[in-house]
């Protein structure tokens, strides 16, 4: 392990980016630690900061040393003074400027690579979010970087685990870069407090480099229930719906009951029961919650990708062997039409 | 102005009905039939060999990776629909891996695809994203390429990378995720609506881009037997990593695979109150 690490201080400064920072280093890992310093990428969106992305700051906690959190856009100063509040985060570095008020790549990267070459951080995370996902491999390009995505486990400083093949096997990689580019599973690092903390916010360096993309216009899904991602619980539908008003009329009211977030098969969204942006599964969301109830979903291992890590997954289908009893803790065997009402009414009592 | 000229770099994985069914977008009359394939799927979804290396590959079906049939689909489309208004000149298939993967191409042409290129590797070879990314960039500027078209991930490697990484390289426009693409009459605007969490976002970029698409882009056509005879005759231009001028070298070791924890059914409750019951007792509610 010593000669290993050895390798990897000298290796990073050896690099242009940390030359700047300077002590000799040393081969133990105490030194290692010291050397270690994050950029946590926050998300913000209409001057408010998304807590969902604070999972980055647990991450870079679990590696060890500095944290800095980074936040841009316009009129940035409540966000950085919301993120400069959450535990160990040492500074934050803001950009105001409005042009990265939407997250576009093609001006936030060169953004984020200037302020990363400045830092000279060597660890850069972002939550495997549709803004990290778009964001983080532009980034790792220009800096000639082979990104780490979706991880779920650090086990140190350059080694991960992540799953592959729809969560059917699950990798432990090293990586061999100076720098290290990675998007995390936000299941897995659960956001950190998002109070106790006294950073510094300093401004970041703004190349204003030129976007050659312009937001036209958005259509979110409104709700008032829980965000489906980070709910604590998860009521489901799939195929067996049979049709949108009937998802709508069977699957809302016990969301009510539980005060859960919904959620949807493939089939479901497919069919057009359900809106894109509920769906879970290897192409949709992956969530784990503490209770993940569904209905009407046979348990495809696409779907079971996206939430086989709840706590506690409880399953309602008529068919006695569809595959989702195999992983259910409970399961009733039964016709959807009648058992999701009976259990509505009796969640209410 | 000039017509389009259209990369879409394809990938062959291990077969999703044997990996993750029901990926690609299904019709109504096939669902049946696909409710078959998922059942099969459960008995041989993908096994972690023996030595904890990797995936078991040998023996074990392989096709076109469903995200870049939707790719091929969508460029095809393109043309046949005349959507650009200066039309479309040449639709490149390309990809890198085994030799077999020369079969992929083949299917790409089938759907429409004039030509290929395929930088072969060594059986059992993992080229990274990054690697990738490189390659599609000389194959850009050799081919003088105005658009890029792929799938948002690969179902082996769940990474989502290459398409991002292409276009941050090239310095070019990205839009990701796409569920729809529509070309503006001056030929250089295309507008395209992407899937992000929580709904869709539309946003307008200038050409030359790189689109990664999503799963309701489109439904992939089936290649019918006359174009697959056609497709055979169609060339595929062998290239190698050397002469693209790219180092194919890791930058990742994989120390390990492994099988991820079984998780244990609970059994069935009989009834509305059993399953309270147990939610109850699991402290679940």
């Amino acid at each position: 392990m010593i000669p290993r690490a050895s390798h990897s201080v000298l290796r990073q400064a050896r690099t242009q980016l940390k030359r700047r920072t300077g002590p000799t280093p040393v081969a133990s890992l105490s030194a290692l630690a010291r050397l270690l310093s994050s950029l946590a990428v926050l998300e913000q969106k209409n001057g408010k900061l998304n807590h969902g992305s604070l999972g980055a700051v647990t991450a870079a906690q679990k590696l060890g040393g500095s944290i800095i959190g980074f936040v841009a856009g316009g009129n940035i100063k409540a966000v950085a003074e919301e993120a400069a509040k959450v535990g160990r985060v040492e500074k934050i570095i803001a950009v105001d400027n409005a042009a990265y008020d939407k997250g576009l790549p093609e001006n936030y990267a060169p953004l984020l690579v200037e302020n990363i070459k400045k830092g000279g951080f060597t660890h850069i995370i972002a939550g495997h979010t549709a803004f990290g996902k778009s964001l983080m491999p532009r980034v790792a390009a220009l800096l000639d970087v082979q990104q780490i995505s979706d991880i779920t486990a650090i086990e140190d400083e350059k080694t991960f685990v992540r799953p592959v093949y729809a969560g059917n096997a699950i990798a432990t990689v090293e990586s061999s870069d100076d720098i290290k580019i990675i998007t995390i599973r936000g299941t897995a690092f659960a956001a950190a407090e998002a109070e106790g903390g006294s950073a510094s916010i300093e401004d970041g360096v703004d190349p204003k480099a030129e976007c050659t993309t312009e937001w036209v216009s958005e259509n979110l899904a409104k709700s008032d229930r829980p965000d489906l991602a980070t709910a604590g619980k998860v009521v489901s539908g799939g195929r067996g719906l049979k049709s949108k008003e009937d998802f709508d009329r069977i699957m809302l009211p016990l969301a009510d009951a539980l005060g859960a977030a919904v959620g949807a098969s493939r089939a479901a969204v497919d069919s057009g029961y359900a809106d894109n942006s509920l769906q879970v599964g290897q192409t949709g969301k992956v969530v784990a919650p503490q209770l993940y109830l569904c209905a009407g979903i046979s348990g495809a291992i696409q779907h079971l990708a996206g939430m086989k890590d709840s706590k506690v997954i409880a399953a309602i289908n008529k068919d006695a062997d569809a595959p989702i009893f195999q992983v259910a803790d409970i399961g009733l065997v039964g016709d959807l039409f009648d058992k999701v009402p009976e259990l509505t009414e009796k969640l209410k009592q | 102005m000039s017509a389009l000229r259209i990369l879409v770099p394809v990938k062959r994985v291990i077969d999703y009905a044997a990996s993750s069914s029901s990926i690609a977008p299904i019709s109504h009359s096939k669902r049946k039939q696909n409710k078959n394939l998922i059942r099969h799927a459960l008995q041989v979804k993908p096994r972690v060999n023996k030595a904890q290396t990797a995936v078991e590959t040998a023996g074990v079906k392989h096709s076109m990776n469903p995200f870049d049939e939707l790719s091929i689909e969508e460029s095809v489309r393109i043309r046949e629909k005349k959507s650009y208004p200066h039309g479309v000149s040449d639709i490149i298939a390309f990809t890198c891996g085994p030799p077999k993967s020369a079969d992929i191409l083949r299917t790409a042409m089938a759907m429409g695809a004039d030509r290929s290129i395929h930088v072969e590797t060594k059986d059992g070879d993992e080229i990274e994203p990054l690697s990738v990314a490189k390659l599609l960039r000389a194959v850009v500027d050799k081919e003088k390429v105005d658009l890029v078209v792929l799938g948002k991930q690969s179902i082996d490697d769940d990474a989502g990378q290459t398409g991002q990484m292409l276009a941050g390289l090239l310095g070019w426009a990205q839009a990701t995720q796409a569920s729809k693409v529509s070309f503006e009459g001056d030929g250089k605007g295309v507008v395209v609506e992407k899937e992000v969490d929580g709904g869709s976002e539309t946003t307008r970029s200038n050409l030359p881009m790189v689109v990664t698409a999503d799963l309701r882009l489109n439904e992939p056509r089936y290649a019918s037997l006359p174009n697959i005879m056609k497709a055979k005759k169609k060339k595929i231009e062998k290239i190698t990593a050397e002469e693209l001028g790219v180092d194919l070298g890791k930058r990742l070791k994989t120390l390990k695979v492994i099988e991820p924890p079984p998780r244990q059914g609970g059994g069935k409750v009989e009834d509305v109150d059993g399953m309270i019951a147990k939610l109850k007792e699991l402290g679940a509610i």
